[in-house]
């Protein structure tokens, strides 16, 4: 068991979310910064669905109630096991009674938890996410509370050197005031003007306060409009996809987004870029790149495969660590 | 038929031809049959006179998947539902219906003629979707098709029956919505996460409003 010592309740129990059920209007959910949440799972030798935590609210502090290897990846809190400071994208072995305190990191917005094993929460609806908008999953469909006992899972490979292990290449985190994202055209890309289209990509945008598990609001100095005024019927609609409501300042789709939407798409953003977006700050700028389908198919391939050669050296590692 | 990406491993498929169409829709619900059994499609989620499927990436070829899609779409027939017929008892107007007397306004009918043309007619469940058990109901009569809300209200409470842009809905659960309110809904609840059928209201689904 975790205890939770903190009462945080923009803190949740995440996994990859629970993209079967979108059928049923259920939003997809899931870990904001699925690398960074996938990276977390890999260095505690957990499937990549394993359920763990999701903290953007500092600081947060939690007391093992077992023996149990954890690690911590995301935005790189500032992370003490009972007195000792660990290094960032870090796993180890806590013991019965230890407490982890994290505090707000410098640069990033949402750090992520993993245990061995993993969260034990039920699964509702294919996931054990929280989705704090229906009230369900998670832990009692809800952020965490002081006082909250959370389960954790069997774990089959919990060895782990005495110190630990982490990366030796931290994962780098965006700049707040320069991330490129890279950008498909959507389905209504050709109807926005010309000077749109140029606009998109040639000017700066701001991440306003309205940035949520639910979309990223933006504003730019100008807004895009279509050639005419378009009325769609209602259709299915995924995280990444850049929406561009009558305002002409655009939206991006986030894990809770809703699913299914009206407004005009102009561009849709994959992975590993909708990780990197997570950790903007509001305030923070982005710019848009428009590539290809088959661009984007390459750099989300590469992604994955980084990530599975990622397992492949840790598992490596672990194995080498231990027979010394 | 308009194919176009939707993600790095989505396609939208748009069958629309200008204003919302009951045979169209009816082909998609057996273009969605088709799709469930199709091992490479992963998910697959209704619009209205639409659909968007995911598939693998990593496995499958997107140019191999659109002409499957292409091909399934020549193929699908109208779906072979057997409707259910659900028929809710509203209380239009009053405080759980407070958009009743703007749209007997703006569209030039008594409050009574609006109940009596919402009413007077079965509507059909085109789709789930927008929150967890969010029914598009087909079929509202022409004078009742207009805008929705120049400004979405903060808070519509929980079975509230609603009206926006040709669709009418029960509201599963409270929030903000752009619909106008006509009135209060007395159903089972239209979503359970914990149930082995989680939404009440499925696609093709008939539906009749009764004044309670």
């Amino acid at each position: 068991m975790l205890e939770v010592l903190t009462n945080a309740p923009l803190n949740t129990v995440q996994d990859l979310g629970r993209p079967e059920s979108i059928s049923y209007g259920v939003a997809c959910g899931g870990a904001m910064d699925c690398n960074a949440f996938t990276l977390g799972n890999i260095l505690v030798g957990n499937s990549p669905d394993a359920a763990g935590l999701e903290i953007v609210f500092f600081p947060f502090k939690i007391r093992f109630q077992q023996d149990c290897v954890f690690a911590i990846t995301g935005a790189p809190a500032k992370v003490r096991l009972d007195a000792v400071p660990l290094p960032s994208c870090w796993s180890m072995m806590a013991r019965a009674g230890q407490t982890l305190v994290m505090e707000a990191p410098e640069k990033g917005m949402r750090s992520y938890l993993t245990v061995a094993g993993g969260l034990d929460v039920p699964r509702v609806l294919g996931g054990r996410a929280t989705d704090i908008k229906g009230g369900f999953g998670g832990f009692e469909g809800r952020g965490l509370q002081k006082g909250d006992l959370l389960p954790c899972g069997k774990s089959t490979t919990c060895s782990m050197p005495t110190n630990g292990l982490g990366l030796a290449a931290l994962p780098q985190l965006p700049h707040k005031n320069g991330l490129e994202l890279h950008v498909l055209p959507a389905a209504e890309y050709e109807e926005f003007t010309q000077e749109s289209q140029a606009c998109l990509v040639q000017q700066q945008w701001r991440i306003t306060t309205q940035a949520n598990r639910v979309g990223f609001r933006l504003e730019g100095d100008t807004s895009l409009q279509t050639r005419r005024p378009l009325s769609l019927l209602s259709h299915g609609l995924l995280p990444g996809t850049v929406q561009v409501p009558p305002s002409g300042q655009p939206i991006i789709q986030m894990a809770d987004a809703n699913t299914c939407g009206g407004y005009p798409k102009i561009g849709i953003i994959a992975e590993p870029d909708l990780s990197l977006l997570s950790q903007m700050p509001p305030g923070g700028l982005v710019t848009f790149r428009m590539i290809t389908h088959e661009q984007a198919l390459t750099r989300f391939r590469a992604h994955r495969q980084h990530l599975r050669q990622l397992a492949e050296q840790i598992d490596a590692a672990k194995a080498y660590i231990l027979t010394q | 038929m308009r194919i176009n990406y939707a993600g790095v491993d989505a396609f939208l498929l748009d069958m629309s031809e200008g204003a919302f169409q009951d045979a169209i829709q009816a082909r998609i619900w057996g273009l969605e049959q088709l799709l469930t059994d199709m091992p490479e499609i992963q998910t697959v989620i209704l619009g209205a006179n639409n659909l968007l499927v995911t598939y693998d990436c990593e496995r499958h070829q997107a140019s191999a998947i659109r002409q499957m899609l292409q091909t399934a779409w020549e193929q699908a027939g109208s779906a072979h539902i057997t409707p259910r017929e659900l028929v809710i008892p509203v209380t239009y107007g009053g405080l759980e219906g407070e958009d009743l007397p703007f749209v007997a306004k703006t569209t030039g009918l008594s409050e009574s003629e609006v109940v009596a043309l919402h009413t007077g007619t079965p509507y059909r469940v085109a789709m789930v979707g927008f929150s967890p058990g969010f029914g598009y109901l087909t079929g509202v009569p022409q004078p009742l098709a207009i805008p929705r809300r120049n400004t979405p209200r903060v808070h519509v409470e929980q079975k509230s029956v609603c009206l926006g842009g040709g669709f009418t809905a029960v509201t599963p659960s409270p929030g903000p919505s752009g619909w106008h309110v006509l009135g209060k809904a007395h159903c089972p609840d239209l979503f359970d996460a914990g149930a082995n059928t989680p939404c009440l209201l499925k696609a093709g689904d008939i539906v009749r409003f009764v004044s309670a």
